[in-house]
């Protein structure tokens, strides 16, 4: 297996010079206006205990769009790391780039100081300076790591996969891993501004009045009396974005090879800065092992939505065709990315058109109304409600868009803050925008239960309540209605150990995948005592989640939105454990 | 634009592109085969079931869970025996009501406030925190962006016509800047303006503007500016400002426009704008009341976000007093325009 050869290779610590003497070899035309080469597509494997990470300048290309990236050991994505569960860990980044650098490794139980958030767990590595990262594996998985900086979205993320000691409840005979990512050939500050200048920048998605959407007229007028758009699904698209599987755009032709009756294991990972992806492979069935990095009892599913950072693994059994596609679509259906699993090589299989976008709904305001309302709501509901002007928000009824009454008294009703949801209500049966209307069967967060009981039986003694807020139009984003800025000295504090429930609001038309750094949270989804382990949630628009929280890691964490561009506008808080212990530091 | 950028370097790329597609398809990355030994024997699970059960109790559970039902044997099998009805909406809620939202316990308040810094440094992570701050709050940006900039043909001398501004700042506060003028060709501009104005967010969809205005033509006049420009429902873009002049004088000016999408690329903006005055300002051609109407009509065409195209109509009402003064010196009161010119921002 050429995979054994390069894990060989790579092991003797030689994989800086292997990128170095790729850059030789590579013709002037192919560097980049940045000076770096043009990044190779897909992972190498690093194993051992003590890898050498290399952060460089590079450029990418795929299909017609070519710019700016960086690479880690010169791929995009960078190296598959593999390690097993009771082994030591010992990284040296190496920051050979322009810009600071870090490696946060993403659902990983590390000592704080190890997590890699500049200004929260270290500094920013330097351009030429070396970090040395060192800690303890303590869990088997899927997970991922990622730059904390601004180079996150240009390319400097890979897969991370934790083989454990008892092994895994479910069989496999071949596995892939497979990382999905959005890269766009602009730079992040680039889209930034382009987002901050005009938030619908990259929706060709919009209602027009040629248009073939299922709403009304007044539906439409309802939405423009309240200055939103019910189209408002992505705000990073493919009209910039080329959406990959490790590194390869849908024209890169990625084939995945299988021999027909083979139990296959992907480990799927949504390594993008902006984009949910849903996931199918149409005419096969998959069967949800594992979910962010923790096993859960098997579930039969035709589809899921995977948020950003999440992880799923799933087992599939391809038997009779030559080939299936595997495909990615994004949230928006502005583009997906496509690979293709192959029973001999040059096979195909059809590749599904993108399906119709989809459009918010009353239950996306945050106005479900009891319980049944919320799979597919009926646009008609909206026409009844009264239309009446006035002056203080959107009135439909006696309802307001924007009734900051309704908030606590610690979220900030400022400018950062353009709706707040009338009715919140939990949302974990949700499959997703679009998904709630398909002939197939789609995951939710309801069906996730733990393989094993949860560790922690102690009923949570405190409810803390975090709502999620915003202002699109200005592209602000925030918690309680703060951006980090704000905040900065006013934590959220947990006591070591302490059990506390945590209730996330959003008072948002958008999903958000919420993160909480170096621990895992149980997902308060009715399944009391096999409650599913996350590192992080999505919050679907308009709506609440609720997770369970054992916080016996001290430090300071990053909690953060994973949409990149939310994150840098101010929806990042740091959530500290106190106290501290002796040795936190290693 | 962006392809057509890029075009230039695929030309050169063939060769190169071959070589990552044969790279790839020989490597498939990330992919291992794994040993066979790993299916058999009754592996241990966690929670004390052998793999065996397992599987078998994934192949009982109902698998049509769509509707959030789920088979309660296979449940009552994994020892979960309360409800599992799972009734839509908020079940979470219900049980989170006898949980109290009390403050931290004291200890969480206990130690130092930023854990890092006795490990790492407490300067070098303040530098890097301040960094950082910025960076996840909204970094300021720098717009600046042509609404109109166009040529306007009529009745007698065709003339021109710009309309810019821009803005630099972080989500509520920003230095704005503005710029109007108009004229024929051939002749000195009839009107050019520049202002200077700090923006301030005052609620989600407004902000509050004030500065100064310097008139560029004419008599030589300086304004204190206060203005309000925002969002109004149906999604009007508003901006309505009052100037008083070195001279003493009130005038007041409010623009009202709207982007009507009738494809993704394709819009029309329908456009009016009020001049008032509290008082005649002969020397200007301004009489008291109001003063100017104009209303227009612009159909462009984004190629790109950032640069759009357009053709339109806009006519212009002098009213009143203004009238007067401008049938007194020999011009009409009304104009029809038909304009030709680019939007475009950066």
């Amino acid at each position: 297996m050429p995979t054994l050869n390069r894990r060989k290779f790579l092991s003797h610590g030689t994989a800086a010079a292997g990128a170095l003497g790729l850059a030789h070899t590579m013709p002037a035309w192919a560097r980049g206006a940045t000076g770096g080469t043009l990044a190779r597509r897909g992972s190498d494997v690093l194993s051992g205990e003590h890898l050498t990470m290399t952060v460089a300048d590079a450029a990418f290309q795929t299909g017609r769009r070519h710019g700016a990236a960086v690479t880690v050991n010169g791929t995009l994505p960078g190296p598959l790391v593999r390690l097993k569960e009771g082994q030591d860990l010992v990284v040296d980044l190496v920051n050979n780039s322009s810009e600071g650098t870090s490696i946060h490794w993403h659902g990983m139980l590390v000592p704080f100081l190890m997590d890699g958030v500049p200004g929260v767990t270290m500094a920013a590595v330097k351009p030429g300076e070396t970090f040395r990262y060192k800690f303890p594996i303590r869990q088997a998985g899927t997970y991922w790591w990622h730059a904390h900086t601004l180079q996150e979205p240009m390319g400097h993320y890979g897969p991370i996969v934790i083989d454990p000691l008892e092994p895994d409840p479910f069989t496999w005979d071949r596995e892939y891993v497979l990382m999905l990512s959005d890269w766009s050939p602009m730079r992040p500050m680039t889209i930034m501004k382009k987002l901050r200048t005009q938030a619908d920048y990259f929706n060709y998605h919009q209602t027009t009045a040629t248009d073939d959407y299922p709403l009304s007229g007044a539906e439409r007028r309802m939405w423009a009396k309240m200055r939103m758009s019910p189209t408002d699904i992505a705000d990073v698209t493919g009209s910039t974005y080329t959406y990959l599987i490790n590194g390869h755009g849908p024209q890169d032709g990625l084939e995945l090879p299988f021999t027909p009756g083979e139990r296959i294991r992907l480990r799927i990972i949504n390594g993008s800065a902006m984009t949910f992806f849903n996931i199918r492979m149409p005419g096969l069935p998959m069967t949800v092992v594992q979910a962010d990095g923790q096993n859960v009892q098997p579930v039969e599913t035709d589809e899921f939505q995977i948020g950003v950072a999440e992880t799923y693994d799933v087992l599939i059994t391809p038997q009779d065709a030559q080939a299936f596609a595997f495909v990615a679509e994004s949230i928006d259906r502005s583009g997906m990315g496509v690979a293709m699993l192959t029973s001999r090589p040059g096979a195909r299989a059809p590749v599904p058109a993108l399906r119709k976008p989809p459009v918010l709904t009353m239950a996306d305001m945050g106005m479900t109304m009891g319980s049944g309302a919320m799979a597919g709501m009926d646009h008609g509901a909206m026409e009844g409600m009264d239309m009446g002007s006035d002056e203080s928000g959107m009135k439909m009824s006696g309802m307001k868009m924007r009734d900051t009454s309704l908030l606590p008294p610690d979220v900030k009703a400022g400018p950062g803050l353009d709706m707040v949801a009338m009715n919140p209500v939990d949302r974990m049966d949700f499959p997703g925008l679009g998904l709630d209307n398909v002939d197939h069967r789609v995951l939710t967060y309801k069906q996730l239960v733990a393989a094993k009981p949860n560790p922690d039986p102690r009923k949570p003694t405190r409810l803390k309540e975090i709502h999620l807020t915003a202002n699109m139009e200005r592209y602000m984003w925030s918690f309680d209605g703060q951006k980090f800025d704000a905040v900065t000295d006013k934590p959220i504090r947990f006591a070591f150990n302490e059990r506390v429930r945590v209730r996330l609001v959003n008072d948002t038309m958008m999903v958000h995948p919420i993160h909480l750094h170096g621990h895992f949270f149980e997902l308060v989804n009715g399944h009391d005592g096999f409650q599913p382990l996350k590192h992080t949630v999505n919050v679907q628009p308009g709506g609440s989640a609720t997770f369970d929280l054992t916080a016996n890691e001290p430090g300071d964490w990053a909690f953060h939105c994973h949409l990149f561009y939310h994150m840098h506008q101010g929806m990042f808080q740091i959530v500290t454990v106190r106290p501290l212990q002796e040795g936190a530091e290693l | 634009m962006r392809y057509l950028l890029a075009l230039p370097l695929l030309v050169a790329s063939p060769a190169f592109a071959q070589d990552q597609t044969d790279h790839a398809g020989h490597h498939p990355e990330a992919s291992t085969q794994k040993p066979t030994d790993q299916s058999g024997g009754a592996a241990s699970t966690p929670d004390g079931a052998t793999s065996d059960e397992t599987m078998k109790g994934m192949g009982s559970m109902d698998h049509s869970m769509m509707d959030g039902s789920m088979d309660h044997g296979t449940m009552d099998h994994m020892q979960m025996g309360h409800d599992m009805g799972m009734s839509h909406g908020d079940s979470a809620q219900t049980s989170s009501d006898d949980i109290p939202q009390s403050p931290p316990p004291p200890e969480a308040f206990s130690g130092p406030a930023f854990a890092a810094d006795q490990y790492v440094g407490a300067d070098i992570m303040a530098e890097s925190r301040a960094h950082v701050v910025r960076e996840v709050s909204g970094l300021p940006v720098f717009w600046s962006m042509a609404d109109r900039a166009e040529y306007r043909a009529r009745q007698g001398r065709d003339g021109y016509l710009w309309d810019v501004q821009g803005a630099y700042g972080g989500h509520t506060d920003k230095f704005w800047f503005k710029s109007e003028g108009e004229g024929n060709f051939g002749e000195k501009p009839e009107s050019a303006e520049i202002q200077a104005l700090w923006s301030h967010a005052i609620g989600p969809w407004f902000d509050v503007q004030a500065g100064v205005r310097q008139d560029l033509v004419g008599p030589s006049r300086t304004h204190a500016v206060l203005g309000i420009q925002g969002l109004v429902p149906y999604k009007f873009e508003v901006d309505a400002a009052a100037f008083i002049s070195n001279k003493g004088d009130v005038t007041a000016r409010i623009e009202g426009e709207l982007d009507q999408r009738i494809t993704q690329r394709l819009i029309l903006q329908p456009r009016a704008e009020i001049s008032l005055a509290a008082q005649d300002i002969p020397e200007l051609g301004v009489g008291s009341g109001i003063d100017r109407v104009e209303a227009g009509l612009r159909l462009r065409y984004e190629f790109a976000r950032e640069f759009a195209p357009y053709i339109g109509v806009a006519q212009e009402w002098k009213v009143g007093r203004s009238a007067d003064y401008a049938r007194a010196a020999g011009e009409d009161p009304s104009v029809t325009n038909f304009v030709v010119g680019v939007r475009f921002w950066f």
